[in-house]
């Protein structure tokens, strides 16, 4: 039987993917963002999943405002990094174990969780900056080492799914996952955050009480965590905070009781508070 | 229709990007997002009335393009993330993009972001900072 092992949330800035494909880590403003990373490439190699089932947000990339999907699940064979202005990343192509991604679909649907298929779709630095600071420095050339399922939920257009959808989204994810029969190991991870504003006079609004807040109710009291309202992430933790309701969605797919045998918070990687969570899953 | 107000609408230099902007914003994010492709970076240096005009914006809309008035962008419907497009065909980088529509130089910006950011002291409530 597939079993989710672990729930990894991760903060995907931009400029952390940068700073790799640019092989800037080692500058004095970089040291302590990557430095937090180390335990977890380390952990992922022990843990090594098969699958990564990776919830992220498209950042106008794959989706312009013509098509605004809430939940949109990749069932594409592959997934090629986007070209968000720069040229692509140069990391690898992302490949999906297409079947358990349909299988997923199906369940989810008939679990009355209405998701838009996607069979093409770019994927942009929401979903590769996570893999990279879990998997390492990849080249095009190479493999990332997992399988990925990508999951991308609507967080640029108000409003985002409640941060509630979100956990019972995961709950559903969960059982798709535990009615799959094959002997699989998957991660789910829940990324964007933590407390950021882009825009406007309130750009760079930091958050870091509330952000170690949500991250020690996220993971011992998640019945807390779905309650979170819209209004409290924009006016706390910023207009793109809000991205945080996708923790959620990971948080949901555990079970009640986790093991948090990892945190890192740093600010700031650019405008943003980094975040980074690796919880493990016993069931 | 006027439009009604919306419990978010107390919480100070920030625009919310919610159905009713996105509806007043769509051809000029949809002109923002064309920037992400080559050709219509070209078309936009060669003539930008020309490339513009492809889009049914209004002239006000068109107006904050010339004027590159980034929150004015954001008033009338723009998003960062569409809007962060025109930044960079300009070459500027979004944290300068930041610093710009917070109506700080590069250096404090950047100095502000280093020792922790903006705090959500003060910064909650428009009602705050009409009292500054
Ligand atoms: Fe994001």
């Amino acid at each position: 039987m597939a079993k989710i092992t672990a729930g990894i949330a991760c903060s995907h800035v931009p400029a952390i993917g940068v700073a790799m494909d640019q092989h800037i880590t080692e500058q004095p403003y970089w040291v302590p963002v990557f430095e937090g990373f180390e335990y977890s490439r380390e952990w992922n190699k022990k843990n090594k999943p098969d699958v990564v089932f990776l919830v992220y947000n498209d950042h106008c990339t794959a989706f312009d405002a013509s098509v605004i999907p809430t939940f949109a699940l990749g069932c594409a064979a592959e997934f090629t990094p986007a070209d968000e202005g720069w040229g692509p990343r140069p990391v690898p192509v992302v490949k999906n174990h297409q079947e358990f991604a349909s299988h997923i679909a199906q369940s989810l649907v008939l679990d009355e969780f209405d998701i838009t298929i996607m069979n093409e779709m770019d994927v942009d630095h929401g979903l590769t900056v996570p893999l990279s600071v879990m998997f390492g420095d990849k080249t095009p050339e190479d493999d990332w080492g997992t399988l990925v399922i990508p999951l991308a939920v609507n967080v640029v257009q108000y409003p985002a799914p409640t941060a509630n959808r979100c956990y019972a989204l995961g709950q559903a994810i969960r059982r798709a996952v535990d009615s799959w029969d094959e002997d699989i190991n998957v991660h789910i991870y829940g990324t964007g955050g933590m407390s950021h504003q882009l825009q406007a006079q309130r750009a760079g609004l930091i958050n870091a009480t509330w952000d170690q807040q949500f991250m020690d109710i996220l993971v011992n009291e998640p019945e807390k965590a779905r309650k979170i309202s819209h209004v409290e992430f924009l006016r706390e933790t910023g207009s793109e905070g809000i991205e945080m309701v996708m923790w959620l969605v990971m948080r949901g797919a555990l079970d009640e009781k986790v093991t948090e045998v990892h945190r890192h918070y740093h600010v700031p990687a650019s405008n943003t508070a980094v975040g980074h969570l690796i919880l493990e899953n016993h069931a | 229709m006027t439009r009604k107000p919306k419990e978010y609408d107390d919480i100070p230099g920030t625009f919310v990007f919610d159905a009713d902007r996105s509806r007043q914003g769509y051809w000029l994010n949809q002109f923002c997002i064309s920037l992400s492709k080559e050709e219509n970076r070209q078309a936009f240096r060669d003539d930008p009335e020309a490339h513009m005009a492809k889009f049914k914006m209004t002239e006000d809309q068109k107006q904050a393009i010339r004027d590159r008035d980034w929150n004015r962008l954001l008033e009338l419907g723009g998003n960062i993330y569409y809007t962060s497009k025109l930044g960079a065909f300009d070459g500027i980088v979004f944290q300068d993009l930041a610093a710009m529509m917070s109506g700080m130089s590069r250096d404090d910006y950047r100095k502000m972001m280093v020792d922790g950011g903006r705090s959500p002291d003060g910064n909650r409530y428009k009602s705050e900072w009409e009292k500054k």
